[in-house]
């Protein structure tokens, strides 16, 4: 066992549900932030807070850890000098909570950009401070050294249909020097507006948190509140679930490929993964009543049954996918043209990727096994069977190459799991009680964590780690001394979305 | 495989594109009396439209994206999305309008020339939708102008259709 995961566990275990949570005094939190300098340490997955408290969760061989340390005078000890991916959670916790990392690495505003009415939305202490007047601030990026640089700001209005972010590009000619990634334009209150509501209230902001990943963004925050709450699904939503699951992984997997052709330049490609994208909304559409299957996911079960027709519609579309999926790879295997645009742009160190607790194909691109279906596992993985492939090469190719192996994986899934759909109800109630619960779904992205606190049967506290927290970053190491016109189709393989970490 | 190859195992599919159904009239009329005869005269029966993400969740920009791909084919619609807001005719807006991105929208608006329309995709666009009442966003497309609202969370591309073909309708109304 690392150092840091010792310090963990050797803290008080506090009631979160299935996973406890170790409360750790400040002396020991200051032991665990020195300790993540370790090779071994435990890659951060999140950092979130409440009123007086902060929640650090990490991933220890596939299995969750957290630890938690009481906000004493306004702050905590940082974690960011020893743990680079903790640095924008600091930020983002001082923005919402107004809680100060001490000794962090980046004090600069993260989702606050001054156009709030109050500072610290969120937080204990937000009633004391002034009300905010005059225009917002300009926003600081980070000086850079240097001969012959210039600099260029995309977004966060960017041209094509795509979420707002600001890219700040530093370039020396046509090579980047640095990019730097500001976000927090999709910031839309989503954890206050869950809190003091009923968690089956509370779902239909998990479910917009993005819209690309609306099952696997509900279903974590269905776990958590099952957790929390001691309620377990009847079978069949939970088979259901998975089917909502796969197919949005699918189609999600398409949009992002569409996204990839379409920057690699091959028209071809590009309409034929889009047309098949078409058919996996439809059938969504047709069997849940929703494109996206957007709130279909509950907490307890399910919010809708499939239609009477929706096994079929799925079966249709995955039957058209099949037969053509094996020739659109040997489309992008042979075509040297598109072989030379896609390989080796956009490489990552693999311990990179590990210790920014990276997930979903970005990590698996890079010969990195892991998929929370499997570890720390749900429901119905484990009787299934699953099948999680890699890659290496870390590069665009490799990004899209692992995105493409996962779909006759939850193909085999979707079809086995229709064949024999349980019988029986889609919900259990859930009953007006008090509970901390941690959940998690893999998304086709990545791994999706939510947490939640309950009291008294409504939400009193909520945290969302979309995937994209720790890729983001990457993206920013991916491109460094890269050409700036390889942006784009870099930024395609990694299929960012600014909501889900936007909040 | 060869180009032509390729080609012929595209004509073998079905056609990739759906059969259209027609605007609705109502939503024409209304549209029309609010575009003067010079504007008609210049936009002609076209329209290039540039969209703003205004904080949503992504999930109509998805909606928008398969709109744009081949299954749709906007183009034989006469309508285009652009990335330029100098091109642009139609401000197509989707999300609550976050605070972070008031600045931002108010520019690519002051960007485009006269005469232009703005289209507030997505309930959250048009009032907030769950998201009404947060401290982070201005409840939907308050601070521009809005000519057409397209409801839905999000809207289906034929909504999304349905609605921006209404707006060609009215910009080749004739004058009154
Ligand atoms: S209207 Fe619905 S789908 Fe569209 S951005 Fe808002 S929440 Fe997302």
């Amino acid at each position: 066992m690392s150092a840091a995961a010792a310090i963990i566990r050797a803290g008080a275990a506090a009631d979160q549900h299935p996973w406890p949570r170790h409360v750790l005094s400040r002396e020991r939190w200051q032991a665990l932030a020195a300790a993540l300098n370790a090779a071994d340490a435990p890659p951060l997955q999140g950092l979130w807070a409440e009123a007086e408290r902060v929640h650090a969760l990490f991933l220890d061989a596939g299995s969750p850890l957290s630890a938690s340390i009481e906000v004493a005078g306004g702050t905590y000890p940082a974690l960011s000098p020893h743990c680079p991916a903790a640095s924008w959670f600091e930020r983002m916790i001082h923005d919402l909570f107004g809680h100060v990392a001490e000794g962090g690495r980046d004090p600069r505003p993260w989702l606050d950009h001054g156009a709030w009415s109050t500072a610290a939305p969120l937080g204990p202490r937000q009633a004391a401070l002034p009300p905010r007047v005059g225009a917002p601030e300009p926003p600081e990026f980070l000086q850079v050294e240097g001969e012959d640089l210039n600099q260029i700001g995309l977004g966060p209005v960017a041209g094509a249909i795509t979420e707002p972010a600001h890219l700040r590009l530093t370039a020396q000619g046509e090579t980047l020097v640095r990019l730097e990634v500001r976000l927090g334009y999709a910031h839309k209150g989503t954890l206050g507006l869950m809190r003091g509501t009923p968690p089956r209230v509370a779902a239909r902001f998990a479910a917009r948190l993005s819209g690309g990943s609306t099952v696997a963004h509900g279903l974590a925050y269905a776990h958590a509140i099952e957790a929390a709450l001691g309620v377990t699904p009847p079978p069949r939503a939970v088979a259901l679930r998975a089917v909502m699951a796969e197919l949005e992984r699918i189609r999600a997997h398409l949009d992002a490929a569409t996204a990839i052709a379409a920057e690699a330049g091959s028209a071809f490609l590009e309409a034929r993964f889009g047309w098949h994208r078409e058919a996996m909304l439809e059938a969504g559409g047709r069997a849940f009543g929703h494109r996206l299957m957007m709130d279909g996911v509950a907490p307890g079960g399910l919010a809708t049954d499939i239609a009477a027709d929706g096994a079929d519609a799925i079966r249709g579309a995955l039957g058209a996918l099949e037969r053509e999926l094996p020739e659109l790879a040997r489309i992008l295997e042979r075509s040297a043209s598109l072989g030379s645009r896609i390989g080796d742009i956009g490489r990552l160190a693999p311990e990179l990727v590990a210790r920014f607790g990276a997930s979903g194909p970005v990590r698996r691109a890079c010969g990195l096994g892991g998929d929370a279906r499997l570890a720390p596992g749900y429901p119905p993985y484990a009787t299934l069977g699953l099948d999680v492939p890699t890659r290496s090469g870390s590069d665009v190719a490799a990004r899209l190459r692992v995105r493409l192996d996962d779909v006759p994986e939850s193909t085999r899934l979707l079809r086995a799991l229709l064949a024999a759909l349980p019988d029986g109800t889609i919900a259990t109630a859930l009953p007006a009680a008090s509970g901390e619960g941690l959940g998690v779904a893999e998304a086709s992205r990545g791994t999706v964590w939510h947490w939640v606190r309950i009291e008294g049967g409504l939400v009193a506290g909520a945290f969302a780690r979309d995937p994209d927290w720790s890729h983001w970053p990457l993206l920013e190491a991916a491109m460094r001394n890269g050409l700036v016109a390889d942006l784009p189709l870099c930024a395609a393989s990694f299929g960012l979305t600014s909501s889900g970490v936007d909040l | 495989m060869t180009i032509w190859g390729r080609l012929l195992h595209t004509l073998r599919h079905a056609p990739a594109t759906r059969p259209e159904a027609p605007p609705s009239a109502e939503t024409a009329t209304a549209l029309a009396a609010r575009l003067d005869a010079a504007a008609q005269r210049r936009l002609g029966r076209s329209l290039a439209i540039r969209h703003v993400g205004a904080g949503g969740c992504d999930g109509c920009e998805l909606e928008l994206r398969a709109l744009n791909g081949i299954v749709y084919d906007l183009e034989r619609f006469g309508l285009r999305f652009v990335t330029s807001p100098r091109h642009a005719d139609v401000l197509l807006a989707t999300g609550p309008l976050t605070r972070n991105m008031a600045e931002a929208l108010a520019r690519t608006h002051a960007a485009m020339g006269e005469p232009k329309w703005v289209v507030a995709v997505g309930d959250c666009a048009i009032d907030g939708g769950v998201f009404k009442g947060s401290y982070a966003c201005l409840g939907g497309i308050t601070t521009l102008p809005v000519d057409l609202v397209i409801r839905g969370c999000p809207p289906t591309p034929w909504q999304v259709l349905d609605g921006l073909r209404a707006l060609i309708e009215a910009n080749a109304a004739p004058a009154r």
